[in-house]
């Protein structure tokens, strides 16, 4: 009697998974200059966590794309890559690739979750669609979690700051779960043995977009990017102008072998470019070694390195807020003892 | 060839009531989320919203024929409006919800504004927000606003140079890795970094104008918006602590610490 209705409940526990789709998660991968971009690659494994298909989307310029997609078909995760190539996709503005990504979403798309990484670029692209197909967004987040038996997704992201971190849930209700992934929370996916099938996309044309690009320029550097380096070299205020700064911080960091970053009051002064600022609403590090040199470390510029490994602090103020996250700390004049670390790692 | 009208421009900002940036912020006993019993402020990136809509007037002069300010807020979001009026914003917006209810959504947001913009007779060419609310630090809503109007878009902003002629906006992006140069047509959505200006503080004299600008008081029910939360908060709780390590006393023995865990001199 009980092996029967233990069959029974078996048998509707069965029928209730079977309505659920398992999920198939679209991830919007980003390339510069024929190379997939580190934080795609965590946005990638943050899909992945999801616990069903992946199909990479890439788009792009005729002369960028076919490389990309030679590299993005062995990643390990990917079981689709998409690619779509235009001309006017060589500049991935907005109201230029939304359009593609409503057309690759519309009904009948196998797709449950849209996926990106937290980057400047997708965070303006991924909002901008959802909204078009009347869902929330989730940004930023730093895990993921999917339960097959309600369709629900469980995520955790920080809010204020990074001083609290909110668990939220997106139902059954909401048909496609887009979320934007915090690249330092995920390991970027690489190569496997397999490799994905590839299709390719027609070009949505936008015909007199309503934006365009004039001009693009990045700082150039020869140190390790900031986003993905395993160690960090950043400089505050203290560090009086920018020849200073650099005749200070660089020397240090290419004896790391590490990249440079700096505090918004640092950015402000004019002593960094605003790429290299570290914080709230700069960039979010998480590397192996973290130097902060003449920080104060005010809440919003933690909010940007409190996850790195370890954290080292020289400052003049033995009361100054950074040393309560450092690992090390050292009240010293940074003019005096940063030439003789240099000296010393040689 | 007959000259076209010079087009007079109306910008929106919508502004935010957030926790202020220098509070220091606690969990909750419940976890359900923070101690709101602490100050609060305009959104630091609003301010700068407010700002730039106002040195837009002050550069174009009679171009600009109005800045409304919204906020979707409870009773006391009022006196965010009142702040912004007393920047130089001419008229406010108060979408009033409940002090008990749950922070509006950045698609709920989005569509309220939405529904405002399309109850302005004369129209709206520049939105101008923050790119971001310190409080929940979504990043969402400009963008949203921009897909469901279908307009142009221009996040993170560090410069904005409108031509009210042309009806473009040249818009200086900070993305990651440096800047970018967009050229956009009018109606935008323009969302504002850190450094595209300094907020002015509001003087006394103004304060005391700010008080007799127009204020009008709007129900959901008006808009025809239903601000629930699509998403479910499941808990709030405090980050892994860091806890402060000791201080060294010179370089060799920073060194020491360093080679302790693994790092060593190394070149890129």
């Amino acid at each position: 009697m009980l092996r029967v209705r233990t069959a029974a409940l078996s048998k509707a526990l069965a029928r209730r998974y079977s309505t659920f789709p398992a999920p198939h998660a679209l991830v919007f991968l980003e390339h510069r200059d024929g190379e997939l971009d580190s934080a795609s690659l965590s946005a990638l494994t943050a899909a992945s966590r999801l616990g069903g298909k992946v199909t990479g989307l890439l788009a792009g310029a005729p002369d960028q794309v076919p490389g990309v997609v030679d590299k993005a078909k062995k990643i390990k995760g990917l079981d689709t890559v998409l690619h779509s190539v235009s001309s006017q996709y060589s500049t991935p503005l907005p109201e230029i690739v939304a359009p593609l990504l409503e057309k690759v979403l519309s009904s009948g798309s196998p797709f449950t979750h849209v996926v990106s990484a937290h980057s400047s670029s997708a965070k303006s692209i991924l909002p901008r669609v959802a909204a078009k197909l009347d869902v929330p967004a989730v940004s930023d987040i730093t895990s993921v979690e999917h339960d097959i038996s309600t369709n629900s997704t469980t995520f955790s992201r920080p809010i204020y700051a990074g001083n609290a971190i909110s668990t939220v849930r997106a139902s059954s209700s909401i048909s496609i779960k887009f979320f934007t992934v915090r690249s330092t929370a995920f390991p970027a996916a690489v190569p496997g043995e397999a490799e994905a099938e590839t299709e390719v996309l027609d070009p949505v044309e936008v015909s007199d977009p309503p934006s365009n690009h004039i001009s693009t320029s990045l700082s150039k550097s020869d140190r390790p990017d900031l986003g993905v380096a395993s160690r960090v070299v950043s400089g505050g205020r203290a560090l009086k102008n920018a020849e200073t700064f650099q005749a200070t911080l660089y020397p240090l960091a290419d004896a790391l072998g590490a990249a440079v970053g700096a505090s918004r009051a640092a950015v402000d002064a004019g002593y960094a470019d605003n790429s290299l600022q570290v914080g709230q609403t700069g960039k979010v590090v998480a590397p192996e070694l973290y130097m902060a040199l003449g920080i104060s470390g005010a809440i919003q510029h933690l909010a940007g390195m409190k996850d790195s490994k370890l954290i080292v602090a020289i400052n003049k103020d033995p009361d100054a807020p950074i040393f309560q996250v450092a690992d090390v700390g050292l009240v010293a004049d940074l003019f005096e003892v940063v030439p003789e670390m240099v000296e010393k790692l040689k | 060839m007959r000259p076209s009208a010079v087009r007079l421009l109306n910008i929106l900002v919508p502004v935010k009531r957030a926790v202020d940036y220098a509070v220091k912020i606690r969990v909750n006993p419940e976890q359900t989320g923070i101690d709101l019993n602490v100050k609060h402020s305009m959104n630091p990136f609003d301010e700068i919203a407010v700002e730039e809509a106002v040195r837009i007037r002050e550069r174009l002069k009679d171009a600009v024929k109005s800045i409304k300010v919204v906020t979707i807020g409870p009773p006391k979001s009022s006196e965010t409006l009142r702040t912004a009026l007393a920047m130089g914003a001419d008229s406010a917006i108060h979408v009033e919800i409940p002090e008990s209810a749950p922070s509006p959504e950045p698609l709920g947001v989005a569509k309220a504004l939405k529904a405002i913009i399309e109850r302005q007779s004369e129209g709206v060419d520049v939105v101008i927000m923050g790119k971001q609310a310190i409080d929940d630090d979504a990043g969402q809503t400009g963008q949203m606003l921009a897909g469901l109007m279908g307009w142009a878009q221009a996040t993170f902003a560090s410069k904005v140079d409108v031509d009210a002629a042309q009806k473009v906006a040249h818009v200086t992006r900070e993305i990651d890795g440096g800047l970018e140069e967009l050229r956009c047509r009018l109606p935008l959505v323009v969302t504002t970094d850190l450094r595209l200006n300094e907020p002015r503080y509001a003087s006394l004299p103004n304060i005391m104008k700010a008080k007799k600008k127009p204020l009008e008081k709007l129900t959901p029910a008006d808009l025809g918006i239903d601000f629930t939360p699509r998403l479910e908060t499941i808990k709030v709780t405090e980050p892994p602590k860091r806890v402060g390590g000791g201080k060294v006393e010179n370089v060799d023995q920073l060194l020491a610490k360093l080679k302790e865990a693994g790092i060593t001199a190394r070149r890129a």
